[in-house]
């Protein structure tokens, strides 16, 4: 019982890290209707500048926040020069776009960083494991820390005035653009936020699993498993999809299938949303746009 | 007959003006040059059958559609600019559809209105209750679960928060049963009598604009055929016989 708790526990604290960037797929994905792929390469990425910064000297935090800038302007430079243009491409020629740009981020990162695993420093501390030695001192920490961020993203979106004109922007940019609200913009700003939110999920990880230009394929594919199992169309179901996932992966790999095939519980949950119950837990039954 | 290049009331000058205005989409035109002219504090009606060219005029205003000739608001030509630019000089457009944000609420919809105003809109929300009393009850509801007529009062409502100089409206009368459409013109003779805007108005329904209007244009395949004060073109007897059915 005691085992099962811990896996529990700890799942929860890797899942909200795969909920950071199942939102942002979401978030990309309300936006757009486009999966952006590469948004777990951007993540590796910017964790890689996090570390160049730690290893210039810069002090934890101050790394962290210049690492959320970066990746915040990065994303909406890319949106403007390389996604806008897709906008209103065939869904085949989007896809394509988005694995190239996966493949380009890998690649970069490898021909810049090398592909050896490094270290990546915790802010929390190495300290003893708490609460009764289920949960070392940076699951604790990284949690708080995606808890704070995911509890900040929906208050902006809930409460101020920007962030409800970039949900109308998702949802209605014809109406939008009607009531004054420039749709372009808001569509940079979505990615350069989902690219910070996506950074903050790599700084996270990447203590646990090590720094390596693969960093992020598993969390890619945990994440978007979660995305559809809360449902691609409901960011709050993108979270507790994201956390969900993380408590079956930790499931699947002590008590069912081994650490081995663990992976696997992702790719099956993806195949079984998807022919049962597409729009998800928490999502609306997609319908094409008119 | 009416003079078709009938002579403009004075109302307090033109507010829009289009002049020789042509539209396209891509290699099909819509409109062939036309030439109308809505006056300050004003309601000018535009009516046409189906595929008049009607709802393009509206669209080449706000600059969702490219367009040529000249469109003169407020004495500066706005052909072909952004459309948010468009709005941001307080043109309200109630669009074709009613362009309803389905998945916000029916608050949320009327802040968005209200989303290029620097001052406080919290007055005006009052405002759209003491309009539309319905919009008060489902205030905190999802757009999309209002009815047809409802959404139809919610997009006015909507396109009144930017405090309009000038209002276009595209069909407000489309799809919805007559006893509501009665309603909602009920409101807009409140509106029109209350608000200082100058209003463009799209229908079909022609006596239900002609009761509202004071100048009327008549569009066919994409011109002009008809123009001058409302009351003159309700008399007219192939426009009676034509869009008003008596």
């Amino acid at each position: 019982m005691e085992g099962v708790l811990h896996q529990i526990i700890s799942g929860i604290a890797t899942g909200s890290i795969y909920a950071s960037i199942s939102l942002a797929l979401v978030m990309i994905f309300l936006a757009t209707h486009q999966i952006n792929f590469a948004q777990g390469e951007m993540a590796m990425f910017s964790t890689y500048v996090a570390l160049t910064l730690i290893q210039a000297g810069v002090p934890y935090w101050g790394a962290f926040v210049l690492t959320l800038v970066f990746s915040f302007i990065a994303g909406m430079v890319l949106q403007r020069t390389l996604l806008e243009p897709l906008a209103r491409a065939p869904v085949l020629a989007s896809v394509g776009a988005f694995l190239g740009l996966l493949l380009i981020f890998n690649n970069i990162a490898g021909w810049i960083f090398t592909y050896t695993l490094q270290p990546f420093p915790t802010p929390f501390g190495a300290g003893a494991p708490i609460l009764g030695g289920m949960l070392s001192r940076h699951e604790l920490g990284s949690t708080a820390v995606t808890l704070v961020v995911l509890t900040a993203v929906w208050a902006f979106f809930r409460f101020t005035r920007l962030g409800l004109a970039l949900r109308g922007a998702a949802y209605n940019p014809v109406s939008s653009r009607l009531v004054g609200i420039p749709v372009a913009r808001m569509l940079s700003l979505g990615w350069g936020l989902a690219a910070a939110i996506g950074a903050i999920a790599g700084m996270m990880v990447a203590p646990i699993v090590f720094l390596d230009p693969n960093m992020m394929a598993g969390v890619l594919l945990y994440a978007f498993a979660g995305a559809l199992l809360g449902g691609i169309t409901s960011p709050l179901g993108a979270v507790v999809g994201g956390v969900l996932m993380g408590v079956i992966e930790n499931i699947a790999g002590a008590y069912i299938v081994g650490t081995e095939l663990k992976l696997t519980t992702a790719l099956v949950i993806i195949v079984v949303v998807l022919v049962f119950k597409p729009s998800g837990l928490f999502g609306k039954t997609l319908a094409n746009r008119v | 007959m009416v003079d078709p290049v009938a002579s403009t009331p004075i109302q307090g000058g033109p507010i829009l003006e289009a002049k020789g205005l042509h539209a396209a989409y891509g290699q099909v035109r819509v409109l062939h040059g036309i030439d109308f002219v809505v006056n300050t504090g004003g309601v000018t009606a535009l009516l046409g059958a189906n595929g008049a060219g009607k709802t393009t005029t509206l669209r080449a205003i706000c600059g969702m559609v490219r367009s040529t000739g000249d469109l003169m608001y407020d004495g500066k030509r706005i052909n072909n600019l952004p459309t948010e630019a468009i709005a941001a000089m307080r043109v309200g457009h109630v669009p074709d559809g009613r362009g309803t944000f389905m998945e916000l609420s029916v608050e949320e919809n009327l802040r968005l209105g209200g989303y290029t105003r620097k001052d406080s809109i919290e007055p005006d929300l009052e405002r759209m209750f003491t309009y539309f009393p319905k919009l008060k009850d489902r205030f905190r509801q999802q757009a999309g679960t209002l009815s047809g007529g409802e959404q139809q009062m919610l997009a006015i409502a909507r396109a009144l928060m930017i405090k309009p100089r000038l209002l276009l409206l595209d069909e407000p009368s489309f799809g919805l049963a007559p006893l509501i459409v009665r309603e909602i013109f009920g409101i807009m003779k409140q509106i029109i009598a209350t608000e200082r805007t100058s209003i463009l108005l799209v229908e079909q329904n022609a006596s239900l604009a002609l009761s509202v209007a004071d100048m009327a244009y008549l569009l066919e395949t994409g011109k002009i055929v008809m123009s001058g004060p409302a009351a003159e073109i309700r008399q007219d007897e192939s426009v009676r016989r034509a869009y008003l059915g008596y």
